[in-house]
């Protein structure tokens, strides 16, 4: 009978939506200390964003000779972390790597808040957030296929879609103690895949169609993303899992580890290498556009404010790289963790501000505004981050229990946790 | 006389140029060519100057080129004065009127005509509203100026503006 | 197979989605006359509200007329009276300070260079010695970049070639602004600040009628002059006859003497944006 179905149906999801609660609730000093920290973060980004939404964009650094800066440099990075999920994915299921396979849902969890971070980002840096609707057809109007932005909204939002479909779903099932069913959660997981590439090859034809800013209108820049997609986002995974394995039952295999390290380094040096292609490719020919890519490395005309972030960036990839292209780099603990904070932060510099800004300094009729974030969008960054770290982190108390067994709803188990149907 | 001919000839021209100019809707631009009158507001004359014959019309035109030394001495000269002086353009017959290299007398309302003798080019661009100021319809009535208007005919080089203020840089603060 | 609940459901979707967008703000774009005289009828209501008395004209493009615009580069002394006649004119934001028309100084042994231009020059007289000046404003694309990377659609070419904004449907993304070779787009950083008594009342909807904080602007050749025939107020304040305008399309025109008869050029032809905006020299 279909009424006593639905009943079933909405007492098993409020019977997980309860211990859901709980699991959220409970948790060592450490946990509390974190949700603290971040609770904190979030209400004084609200609080800024709050007074930028009643002074207007004036609050940024922002002004029309750089018209993009902090928002969006953290938009382009964190699609790329995005992306990232799909490093783990191939191997799962393309090459059916079995000790990756029951990390991949970790995987799009992290992108799913990595998505979630992005739709932040843009929504504080537009002028009017309250016309985000005038995008959504039919309310408003996509300028589908024209504007690349168009195609990066549709893009985001369905890697978001597929990401939070297949993730809430294993784990639902996996609660229930029932396999996933293969039929919907394989095809979905593979589209994934080109979906990956898809939105960060998208998001580089953003910035790579404008051919008023030479910058970035070059062919290089959708294969640079990739590359630097593909060693940032496994970066802050690697960390979650190690944590996971440290305060949690939950065990991973370190030739998981291992593999996913090993796959950033090469990942790592095809993005050193495709900068080093752009910056020959600059400074060789020496024309006029060569002074976007002086700008961020040394300076122009006595302005230096990027040039230290530009070295630090080159010195944390090289290092990064360094630390893991050799097996014992990747297997040492502490390498492992320093390559993976050296990846992040050296990424987290050359994609969010060091693609930005030179793009836009010198501004099209030549000019110089040094711009640098000011306290306001520090504080609205840090509160979007911490929204996206304190869902992450809800998701994975949740994750790891069912993925333990520990949190089910299930009378008795008959099949493996993650098992397909 | 040759030149009451070209006088009535002239405004014969320009009667007609009037007639065609008001019959047109919306003034059309005339043509580079062709000796169509020009409807200018009056001549920058300075207070009192004009008409010339009030003080001229008793005196005996005195053809030798000089300085002046008794009148208008106010006026320099710089206007290709190694090679010319004031009676080359000034009608020395009849001080109401200029005159074209032809002889022909030219009222200075029209004294256009005159610059236009060495300025040829700048004199069909300014026919044709490509030269000078204009104020108006882009596709109706537009206003001509006199080149005196803005060119002082004795001196005729621009003395420097001074600009308007610079644009305000962008600030990191606002307010 | 279409179950009557399928075939239902979908319906009423499809009913909510129309009554919705029928119902709902829609973008000036084409939009039909008689709708769009009754929303500037409700522009103009909300202006006076807001204090500001103004009158809002929707004249469409003419038939026949593509508008271009031709400087000479040979008079400009940059004496920048157009940048402070335009702000005047189109009811710009005095603080901030927003400017449509920007007169760059370049220096006459490196050309028209724009990364040895400067904004910023303030000499006592001008022009300066050694330089020559090239004042810059929205070029008014035939193909332009900025069209076609707005997300929603609120800035599209009208069809007598100027480059126009709904400001209502805007969303202040700011792509538009990165697109621009020009750098002729400007933002409303924070609310406009414009002094009541300077307002300029005769206002278009596409043009110069009051702005909001949040979305872009820029120059529209004065659309609320030239489409009632009238020169743009930069053309006419110009003391040294610098700037001409007209319709590209008329044989008579002051820009088809030019074309003909002067060398025109324009900025950055090799990004193939095709401008509206000549510059000549007509020395």
């Amino acid at each position: 009978m279909p009424h006593k179905k639905l009943v079933d149906s909405i007492r098993l999801f409020s019977s997980f939506a309860r211990g859901s609660a709980g699991l959220i609730l409970r948790g060592n000093r450490a946990y509390w200390i974190w949700l603290a920290f971040l609770a904190a973060l979030i209400v004084s980004g609200a609080l800024a964003w709050s007074r930028q939404l009643q002074i207007g964009l004036g609050l940024t650094a922002m002004r029309d000779q750089v018209s993009w800066g902090f928002y969006i440099g953290n938009f382009t990075f964190l699609v790329g972390v995005a992306a990232a999920a799909v490093v783990l994915v191939i191997p799962a299921y393309i090459y059916n790597w079995k000790p990756i396979r029951e990390i991949v849902i970790y995987g799009e969890l992290l992108a799913t808040s990595a998505i979630a971070m992005c739709l932040m980002f843009v929504l504080v840096d537009i002028g009017r957030p309250d016309r985000f609707w005038h995008l959504i057809p039919p309310f408003g109007h996509l300028n589908f296929p024209r504007s690349v932005l168009a195609w990066d909204v549709l893009v985001l939002n369905l890697y978001f879609g597929v990401n939070f479909i297949v993730g809430t779903h294993i784990l639902y099932r996996a609660f229930h103690g029932k396999s996933y069913i293969k039929r919907l959660v394989v095809p979905l997981v593979l589209l994934s895949i080109p979906m990956a590439v898809g939105i960060h090859t998208v998001t580089a034809f953003l910035y790579n169609g404008l051919a008023s800013r030479p910058y970035w209108n070059s062919s290089i820049l959708a294969p640079q993303f990739l590359a630097s997609a593909f060693c940032s986002g496994p970066a802050i995974l690697l960390v979650v899992l190690q944590l996971l394995g440290r305060f949690t039952r939950f065990e991973i295999q370190d030739a998981a580890i291992w593999k996913i390290a090993e796959l950033m380094a090469y990942a790592m040096f095809l993005n050193l290498f495709l900068h080093g292609a752009e910056a020959f490719k600059e400074f060789y020919s020496g024309t006029q556009h060569l002074l976007f890519t002086r700008y961020w490395y040394f300076g122009v005309n006595g302005h230096y404010t990027l040039v230290p972030y530009a070295w630090s960036a080159v010195a944390l990839n090289v290092a990064a790289f360094v630390l893991f292209i050799s097996p014992s780099g990747r297997r040492n603990v502490i390498t492992l963790n320093l390559g993976c904070l050296a990846t992040y932060a050296g990424c987290y510099l050359e994609k969010g501000m060091g693609l930005i800004i030179p793009g836009l300094t010198p501004d099209t009729l030549g000019e110089i505004y040094e711009y640098y974030p000011t306290a306001t969008e520090l504080r609205v960054a840090a509160g979007i981050f911490a929204v996206g770290f304190l869902l992450f982190t809800l998701m994975l108390k949740v994750a790891v229990p069912i993925s333990l067994g520990e949190f089910t709803g299930r009378k008795e188990s008959s099949v493996g946790v993650f098992a397909g149907r | 006389m040759h030149s009451t001919r070209s006088i009535t000839a002239t405004a014969l021209f320009g009667l007609s140029g009037l007639a065609l100019l008001a019959a047109a809707d919306g003034a059309k631009t005339p043509s580079a060519a062709g000796p169509e009158r020009v409807e200018v507001p009056p001549p920058p004359f300075s207070d009192g100057i004009f008409p010339c014959s009030n003080c001229h019309a008793g005196m005996t035109p005195d053809r030798q080129r000089r300085e002046l030394t008794a009148m208008h001495t106010d006026i320099v000269l710089k206007h290709d004065e190694t090679h010319r002086w004031c009676l080359d353009c000034h009608d020395a017959d009849n001080r109401d009127f200029l005159h074209l290299a032809s002889g022909e007398r030219v009222p200075f309302d029209e004294s256009y005509r005159v610059c236009g003798q060495c300025h040829g080019e700048k004199y069909r661009d300014w026919r044709a509203g490509v030269h000078g100021r204009r104020t108006g319809s882009w596709n109706g009535a537009q206003s001509y100026l006199l080149c005196a208007h803005c060119h002082n005919p004795h001196q005729p080089r621009f003395h420097a503006l001074a600009p308007k203020p610079a644009p305000r840089p962008p600030r990191r603060q606002i307010k | 197979m279409v179950t009557r609940r399928l075939f239902t459901k979908t319906a009423a979707g499809a009913a909510a989605g129309m009554i919705l967008t029928a119902c709902g703000p829609k973008r000036l774009y084409e939009a039909p006359r008689d709708k769009l005289k009754a929303r500037i009828a409700e522009m103009e209501r909300k202006y006076k509200e807001e204090g500001k008395d103004v009158k809002v004209s929707d004249a469409g493009p003419a038939q026949g007329v593509h508008f271009a615009y031709a400087l000479d580069i040979s008079r400009c002394i940059g004496c920048r009276r157009c940048v402070y006649a335009c702000v005047a004119e189109n009811n710009q934001s005095r603080d901030p300070q927003i400017q449509w028309i920007r007169v760059l100084s370049m220096e006459k042994d490196r050309g028209v260079d724009f990364s040895h231009a400067n904004a910023y020059y303030h000499p006592a007289e001008v022009p300066e010695e050694g330089h020559f000046y090239i004042p810059v404003s929205c070029q008014q694309c035939e193909n332009p970049p900025c069209t076609k990377v707005c997300p929603t659609g609120a800035t599209w070419a009208e069809k007598d070639g100027i480059v126009v904004i709904d400001y209502d449907w805007c969303i202040g993304c700011r792509y538009c602004m990165a697109a621009c070779p020009y750098g002729a787009r400007h933002f409303n950083w924070t609310e406009p600040g414009l002094p009541a008594g300077e307002l300029n009342p005769n206002t278009h909807y596409l043009g110069n009628r009051p702005r909001s904080k949040g979305v872009v602007e820029k120059c529209t050749f004065c659309i609320q002059r030239t489409r009632a025939g009238r020169y743009p107020a930069c053309v006419e304040v110009c003391p040294v006859g610098a700037r001409k305008f007209g319709n590209v399309l008329d044989p008579e025109s002051e820009i088809r003497y030019i074309i003909e008869h002067k060398r025109v050029l324009v900025l950055k032809e090799e990004l193939n944006t095709v401008p509206r905006f000549f510059y000549f020299y007509a020395t």
